[in-house]
């Protein structure tokens, strides 16, 4: 019963998605109310249907029926009960299901919320969304449909994968894909408004919170991924620059681009073709992202193993969308920009924000040619490639640095031209310090540290002092700002102002922990039997015992570590070594001691034999010890952005009302900027 | 008007000598960390080069993985059941390292004949071959019938 409810409410969304695209759009050009009065609705029911089909296929995770193929491939009758839950996205039919129910959500809000919208605009982009509704919903109903039944039906099922049977997976993929998802909202806007060829500041102030709760999604979607695959792949890396996580990262760098791009766009009405371009590529680069993952086209190290024919199917919907969406673009953006460009000065708030598009858009580029390369090399013979770390790590740092250096300057310079002796006359003292501060750690630690690690506390300490100066200016003496004096309501600490602070003090922490841990952590991989130790910086590693551990649908080895610092015990941690389904899976438990300044890591290879065949209880294991210094920097910081965009997001401005309708068919008024001629 | 115009040629221009100077850079960079996919019958054939990194694919060859008694070093062959390699790596294998299983190594191939691993990958999905070592499988077997019908 469960597999036909799913499939009929599943048809039903596709359905509903049909009318939710072409209704209100049509109608949307012929005037008629009607029909545009439909897409909300539409919309609406659509998600129900989208929810319904989505929890179906839960009940029949959590009721184990292994009539359904899907069920029974990716679970079995000993997987613990929250495990069950997150199965459902486990693999790819489930994940695509995910994918739609986030849009749904998406669509949902955006609808319930759009009330304010102007009927005709607010029609176009629900239709836009539904486009994107239609084309997922419906490959998810004939490539991969998770309500195929398997019958007869199975006794017991397969097993989920066990890397995918921890906390992580139950939230990385969700939140990632609200990220993901979310940048369609932004994408729809930029659609509508081409349609509509008008692009004023209304529309930005509209788009913007959205794209910031994308965004913020997005950014802790990737770090939960980062935080997930530290703990869980069993070596202990954050970041591999690995296929898959590129097509996570590329949209984020774009998105990052985009937040800082409208806010020229709205505050002052440049970069309008420039924003609207940055929406269609980061919703474009999910799409891409989504066809990376999903299409197995890549070798990755997180595994993905799919079918051609889905690849091609998001190939084309990929070229219809993003190829539509740009067509429009390049017929449309020419007459969007018009005279009202504003000038402004090379150096200005405009001009460091230009900077800050370019920097993000060139890493995006490399990152963007280093995952595709191989694919493109292999489609045309001229070999079989991949490209590492080695080529992505030293020149997305040599982008980022020049962004870093720039960033503390952006809050406080002016709009249009900027006095630079009086920007640095706000910075000049935090420049200072922040250098002091890297040749203090340099002449104290250098061993340790290493040049990476000296930058690394330079740079965060000048994003951290930069995020201050930024606050003065603006909170505490008023009449130092550089910014528009003339502004008045600015110097209030509005939750926009408060958002990028965070952010930024967010930026700080990361670049703050990337570089220290890179530069500065031990990674020892030893031969350790039971009763010898290793000794890691000041910290000793006893390798105490290993005993045999049953879990509710595994066998394991546990190893039991002890850390002692100077006869005192600091840490007990027991990584385990983990067999699933009767030893045909194996699987690595790190232990991970998580502190403020520095993780410690333990992990167990695999027994070692010895050459006199000793008993097991002494038998050598290969060991995996860590000390990573600052690695939690890493994703707090991370988790401040996200904090920061979500700060951002709920700004008073965004949710002013309309002033009145026909404000929207004038175009931006730029009487109270004070053109300079 | 003249003078924005001209302020966006210059824009324009400094633009397009910066997406340049990216694009020649991103290009050398490629072109100096591409890591070149080899099989053992590659190697054999001396296709590929010495200590350049590399990536090594194929499968573990059959009771070959050996152990030194008091480190972690490791040898195995990496076959694609034509050709063979000897491997050698120092470290933990990752978990689904097994013989008879397909297996991805990046480093350097010694003037010796050796391949001194520094990262070896296994999939996560042991029913799964990765495409390139499945791909030079296939290709092995297929030069290997055409020697035997040439012979």
């Amino acid at each position: 019963m469960i597999a036909e409810l799913g499939q009929v409410a599943l048809i039903l969304a596709l359905l509903l998605a049909l009318v939710q695209a072409s209704l209100p759009l049509i109608g949307s050009f012929q005037g008629r109310a009607d029909w545009m009065a439909l897409a909300r609705p539409a919309a609406l029911a659509q998600s129900f249907f989208v929810a319904l089909a989505f929890g179906l296929l839960a009940v029949a995770f959590v009721m184990q029926d292994f009539s359904l193929a899907y069920v029974a491939q990716h679970s079995n009758l000993r997987l613990p009960p929250h495990y069950r839950i997150s199965a459902v996205w486990g693999a790819h039919e489930g994940s695509l299901l995910l994918w739609v129910l986030v849009l749904g959500a998406w669509t949902s809000v955006l609808a319930l919320a759009s009330r304010r919208l102007p009927l005709p605009f607010m029609a176009r982009v629900l239709s836009v969304l539904g486009i994107v509704s239609v084309g997922f919903i419906a490959f998810t109903l004939f490539t991969s449909n998770p309500f195929l039944r398997h019958l007869p039906p199975l006794l017991d099922g397969n097993d989920l994968n066990p890397l995918l049977q921890d906390f992580g997976l139950i939230v990385h993929p969700p939140m990632l894909y609200l990220g993901y998802v979310g940048f369609a909202v932004p994408f729809a806007f930029a659609v509508a408004a081409l349609i509509e060829g008008r692009v004023d500041a209304e529309w930005v102030r509209w788009s913007r919170p959205w794209t910031l709760v994308a965004w913020s999604f997005l950014t802790i979607g990737i770090a939960l991924g980062s935080w997930w695959a530290y703990y869980e792949l069993g070596w202990g890396g954050w970041w591999f620059w690995d296929p898959v996580e590129n097509a996570s990262f590329m949209p984020w760098l774009i998105g990052t681009a985009l937040i800082h791009s409208q806010a020229v766009t709205d505050k002052r009405g440049s970069f309008r073709a420039w924003t609207l371009l940055l929406a269609i590529f980061a919703f474009s680069l999910s799409l891409l992202g989504t066809f990376l993952v999903r299409s197995g086209v890549l070798t990755s190290v997180h595994a993905f193993a799919s079918d051609p024919a889905r690849g091609l199917y998001i190939l084309v919907f990929l070229a219809f969308v993003s190829g539509g969406a740009l067509t429009l673009y390049a017929v449309r953006a020419p007459r969007l920009n018009g005279d009202s460009e504003t000038p402004f000065g090379v150096v200005s708030r405009e001009s460091l924000l230009l900077s800050n598009n370019l920097l993000l858009a060139s890493a995006c580029a490399l990152v963007l040619i280093g995952t595709l390369f191989p694919l493109l090399a292999d489609a045309f013979g001229w070999g079989k490639f991949s490209v590492g770390p080695a080529y992505f790590g030293p020149y997305f740092f040599g982008l980022m640095a020049p962004l870093v250096l720039l960033l503390p300057f952006g809050p406080l310079a002016r709009w249009q031209q900027a006095d630079a002796a009086g920007l640095w006359r706000l910075l000049r003292w935090s420049a200072l310090a922040a250098l002091a501060a890297g040749a203090l750690a340099w002449i104290v630690w250098r061993e340790a540290l290493g040049w990476k690690g000296a930058l690394g506390i330079v740079g965060g300490a000048w994003l951290a002092l930069g995020v201050v100066a930024a606050w003065r200016a603006r909170a505490v003496s008023p009449r130092d700002v550089v910014a528009n004096p003339t502004s008045a309501p600015n110097r209030r600490l509005n939750a926009g102002f408060v958002g990028m602070l965070v952010a930024h003090a967010g930026m700080a922490m990361f670049v703050t922990g990337v570089l220290l841990t890179e530069s500065s952590s031990i990674e020892k991989d030893v031969r350790l039997a039971p009763g010898e130790s290793l000794t890691v910086r000041d910290l000793e590693f006893r390798f105490v015992s290993v005993a045999s551990v049953n879990g509710p649908n595994y066998q394991a080895d546990r190893g039991q570590f002890e850390v002692w610092r100077n006869d005192r015990r600091i840490a007990v941690m027991q990584p385990e070594k983990r067999l699933y389904s009767g030893g045909s899976q194996i699987m690595t438990e790190a232990a991970i001691d998580a502190g403020f300044t520095r993780d410690l890591y333990v992990a167990l290879g695999e027994p070692l034999r010895t050459a006199d065949g000793g008993n097991s209880a002494s038998q050598p294991w290969a060991v995996r010890i860590y000390h990573k210094p600052f690695m939690r920097w890493v994703w707090l910081g991370a988790v401040l952005m996200m904090l920061g965009g979500a700060t951002a997001a709920t700004d008073r401005r965004y949710r002013r009302q309309r002033v009145a309708a026909p404000a929207l068919r004038e175009p931006m008024a730029h009487a109270h900027l004070a053109v300079a001629p | 008007m003249r003078e924005q115009r001209r302020r966006r040629l210059w824009m324009a221009g400094a633009i397009l000598l910066g997406v340049g100077a990216a694009t020649a850079l991103v290009l050398t960079a490629l072109r100096e960390n591409l890591e070149h996919f080899y099989s053992p019958t590659d190697v054999a054939e001396g296709r590929a080069p010495t200590a350049r990194t590399m990536r090594l694919g194929g499968v573990v060859l059959e009771k070959s993985l050996t152990r030194a008694p008091a480190s972690l070093e490791v040898g195995f062959v990496v076959t694609d059941r034509f050709h063979e390699l000897p491997v050698r790596y120092s470290g933990i294998l990752p978990d689904l390292f097994r013989e008879g299983q397909s297996v991805v190594a990046t480093g350097k191939l010694h003037g010796d004949g050796v391949f001194e691993a520094q990262q070896v990958l296994a999939k996560h999905d042991e029913t799964y071959m990765p495409a390139e070592v499945k791909d030079a499988i296939d290709r092995a077997k297929i030069k290997k019938a055409q020697q035997e019908a040439a012979l």
